[in-house]
């Protein structure tokens, strides 16, 4: 099997960013310690990545349609959108994501639940297809956001109402419920846990802090879009927002928030608040609309219409967000911006702050987008990672976090331009 | 002997890079023609490394037709821990360079049988030619690899208990526990180091003074195993001011005066066949 050596890379590992090699067999990072005392050969092919940024690639776990799709249509031909989106989401540097299916009827969860099958990622396929969140439709009606009031159910039966709900949890990873409703936590969430293996995630919620501390201690570990769709933070009740400094969850339980950080959803000030808290805990997400990657326009998304300009996506006629369409690699981006700017007026001088941006920043605004994802569905051991054992799926990106290039298991899937191109980063041997 | 002072530890290692750098460069290796380079693990040659590493990315030295013997390896340590003599020369030194794994010698401290791990290390040193080089260091109590104090000057590689000097030495290494640091390691012997054709040592440091002065001024002695290559053929030395602090003025003196004609070891005009003059 051929051994690929990416050389002059500056990697993200262990928190950090350090000039060194890449190897690279069978579609996995390997250590070429090992390589080198074991089976005592080199690497068959070498490529100078010239000192460029390499980070793992990034992973998205709440995305609704993009790139004119939309996951929650049941007209289309599905399984046929979601590898168009897988394809075309690695230019936006992401090699793995969820399907996400906001609150829909019966039938269209009939038709769509079984076609969005979860698939390994690959240079020709795209994206990897890690399972689907379905968002709803068991959630608060006065934290709805742009879901649907007609589609929106309860669950007095427990578990029974979402199985005949949604059919089967086979192709499904994570559900945000809202945990205030009737058995949620004593009945369903326990059972979506321990029976289907599921990650809960709660949200479009009205829940205080003690309904939030009881839903994780039922075993929910995510929180969809934090700040959106719940209570405000209030210093008598810090609502679901609390959560992140409660100090009645046990220590081993790591809480994990998704953020949308497309310069519109949350303030910049709101996302350094949440980083400083709790920053191992925060998930970069898109919570995109069909509308990403399109121009401004008016597209479908469920069953309604929305509006798409200067980078606000809107439910017609309202002035209701209804998702971003700013790209993950965007996100990541913003974050990193809103860490600095949280810098400038503390720190005189330049050194500092370049070090704080170069060994912090970057680092976290990345691992908010790769590792903490991957932690969230417990993979952190195989994506979202460079480390040894890891599969290869990564970005190269330039010093402003655009990204060059995208690899998933090893081969180039995405290039920005020809300077990328791997067979111009080959070096040819010498002697 | 020849002895070259240099000002300090980085000059001492460029120096060191450098003589090596020639040496294999003047040997012209190639696919029939290997160089064999005797290697230590430890600070001292931590500089040096370095600088043969900007050598190889410069294209000025490569390691395509050298086979290394390392001097030694702890016993029982897993072959990736940290610490062990596998760990550091792989990170200090051959993950930069261009060196073939094949052509790579390290004892296997975990190898079933030690003596004949040490048998064939031994045997594997004469299929290769024998070493044309050994660079080495110099422990405080002037060992060189593993040959403690007590040492036979004709040993061959082989198993030997560390001494207690050596293993409070090393604890820094193990989280300052003495009781985590390997009690014995596997060592090429004193002999082995003498069978090559020259021995390069490196030695910086105060903390090193007394073993040089113990090693070049007095007699030969199996307390300072160093001292054998008195006998040696081909025993070069290169220390760093610091070094020096227990020598006699009249030897750094007259050194010193030499390092008109010691320079051109390092030159690269200085001529190969300087190397059998002057000893």
């Amino acid at each position: 099997m051929t051994i690929y050596r990416f050389r002059n890379c500056t990697l993200m590992r262990n928190h950090a960013l350090i000039i060194d090699d890449l190897w690279i067999r069978h579609g996995k990072i390997i250590d070429p310690e090992k390589i080198f005392f074991d089976e005592k050969i080199q690497a068959d092919i070498e490529y100078d990545c010239q000192g460029v940024l390499i980070a793992p690639g990034y992973i998205d776990l709440q995305i609704n349609g993009a790139f004119g799709h939309d996951f929650s249509s049941p007209n289309e031909v599905n399984e046929n959108i979601l590898i168009d989106v897988a394809r075309k989401l690695t230019s936006h540097g992401v090699t793995a994501f969820l399907p996400t299916i906001v609150s829909s009827s019966i039938d269209t969860y009939k038709i769509l639940l079984p076609k969005y099958k979860r698939q390994v990622g690959s240079a020709k396929d795209g994206a990897t297809i890690l399972g689907i969140h379905i968002e709803g439709p068991f959630l608060n009606e006065d934290k709805r956001g742009a879901h649907r009031t007609d589609f929106l159910r309860e669950s007095p039966h427990g578990i029974e109402d979402l199985l005949s709900c949604y059919g089967s949890f086979d192709n499904v990873s994570i559900v945000t419920i809202a945990p205030e409703i009737p058995n949620m936590i004593e009945n369903v969430i326990p059972i979506l846990i321990e029976k289907y293996g599921l990650i809960v995630s709660i949200g479009h919620s009205m829940a205080s802090l003690d309904i939030g501390e009881r839903a994780i201690c039922s075993g929910a570990r995510f929180i969809t879009h934090l700040f959106n769709a719940m209570l405000p933070f209030h210093h008598r009740d810090p609502g679901l927002v609390g959560l992140l400094t409660s100090h009645r969850l046990p220590a081993t339980i790591v809480i994990h928030y998704g953020l949308i950080v497309d310069g519109i959803h949350t303030h910049s000030a709101a996302v350094r608040l949440a980083h400083r808290v709790h920053p191992q805990g925060l998930v970069l997400v898109t919570d995109a609309v069909p509308a990403l990657g399109l121009p401004d326009g008016i597209y479908r998304m469920g069953a309604d219409e929305i509006v798409v300009e200067k980078k606000r996506a809107t439910i017609a006629g309202t002035q209701t967000l209804c998702g971003s369409i700013a790209s993950l690699a965007e996100c990541v981006q913003n974050m990193r911006q809103a860490l600095l700017d949280g810098e400038i007026n503390k720190s005189n001088e330049k050194k500092i702050f370049d070090d704080k941006d170069k060994n912090k920043f970057i680092v976290e605004s990345i691992e908010a987008a790769t590792v903490h994802p991957a932690s969230v569905l417990h993979i952190e051991n195989q994506k979202g990672t460079l480390s040894f054992g890891a599969d290869a799926d990564f970005i190269l990106l330039d010093d402003k976090l655009n990204v060059l290039s995208t690899f998933i298991a090893g081969e180039q899937a995405w290039t920005v331009n020809d300077k990328w191109l791997i067979n111009n980063l080959h070096i040819k041997s010498y002697q | 002997m020849r002895l070259v002072i240099t000002k300090d530890y980085s000059e001492m290692s460029e120096w060191g890079a450098r003589y090596i750098k020639k040496r294999i460069n003047d040997f012209k290796p190639g696919p029939n023609r290997y160089f064999v380079l005797g290697l230590p693990t430890g600070n001292t040659p931590l500089g040096t490394y370095r600088k043969l590493i900007e050598f190889v990315n410069a294209k000025q030295l490569s390691f395509k037709y050298v086979i290394t013997f390392n001097m030694d390896e702890y016993v029982g340590l897993p072959r990736d821990h940290p610490e062990g003599y596998h760990s550091f020369m792989w990170n200090n030194f051959f993950k930069y360079i261009d060196i073939d794994p094949k052509n790579v010698h390290i004892l296997n401290g975990n190898a079933p049988d030690l003596i004949k791990e040490c048998d064939e290390y031994e045997r594997a040193i004469k299929d290769a030619g024998g070493i044309e080089l050994f660079v080495g260091g110099i422990g405080p109590d002037g060992h060189i690899a593993f040959n403690e104090p007590g040492s036979s000057l004709i040993s061959r590689t082989r198993v030997k208990t560390l001494a207690q000097d050596t293993i409070s030495a090393n604890a820094r290494f193990f989280n300052n526990d003495v009781n985590q640091v390997p009690k014995s390691a596997l060592t090429v012997g004193v002999g082995t180091v003498m069978d090559s054709r020259e021995v390069m040592i490196l030695i910086s440091g105060t903390a090193k003074a007394y073993a040089l002065h113990m090693a070049i001024e007095e007699g030969v002695n199996h307390m300072w195993t160093v001292s054998a290559f008195q006998n040696h053929q081909r025993f070069l030395c290169v220390c760093d001011e610091d070094a020096t602090m227990e020598l006699k003025v009249k030897t750094v003196r007259y050194f010193k005066g030499l390092m008109a004609v010691h320079s051109q070891l390092i030159e690269d005009s200085g001529h190969p066949s300087l190397l059998q003059t002057e000893n």
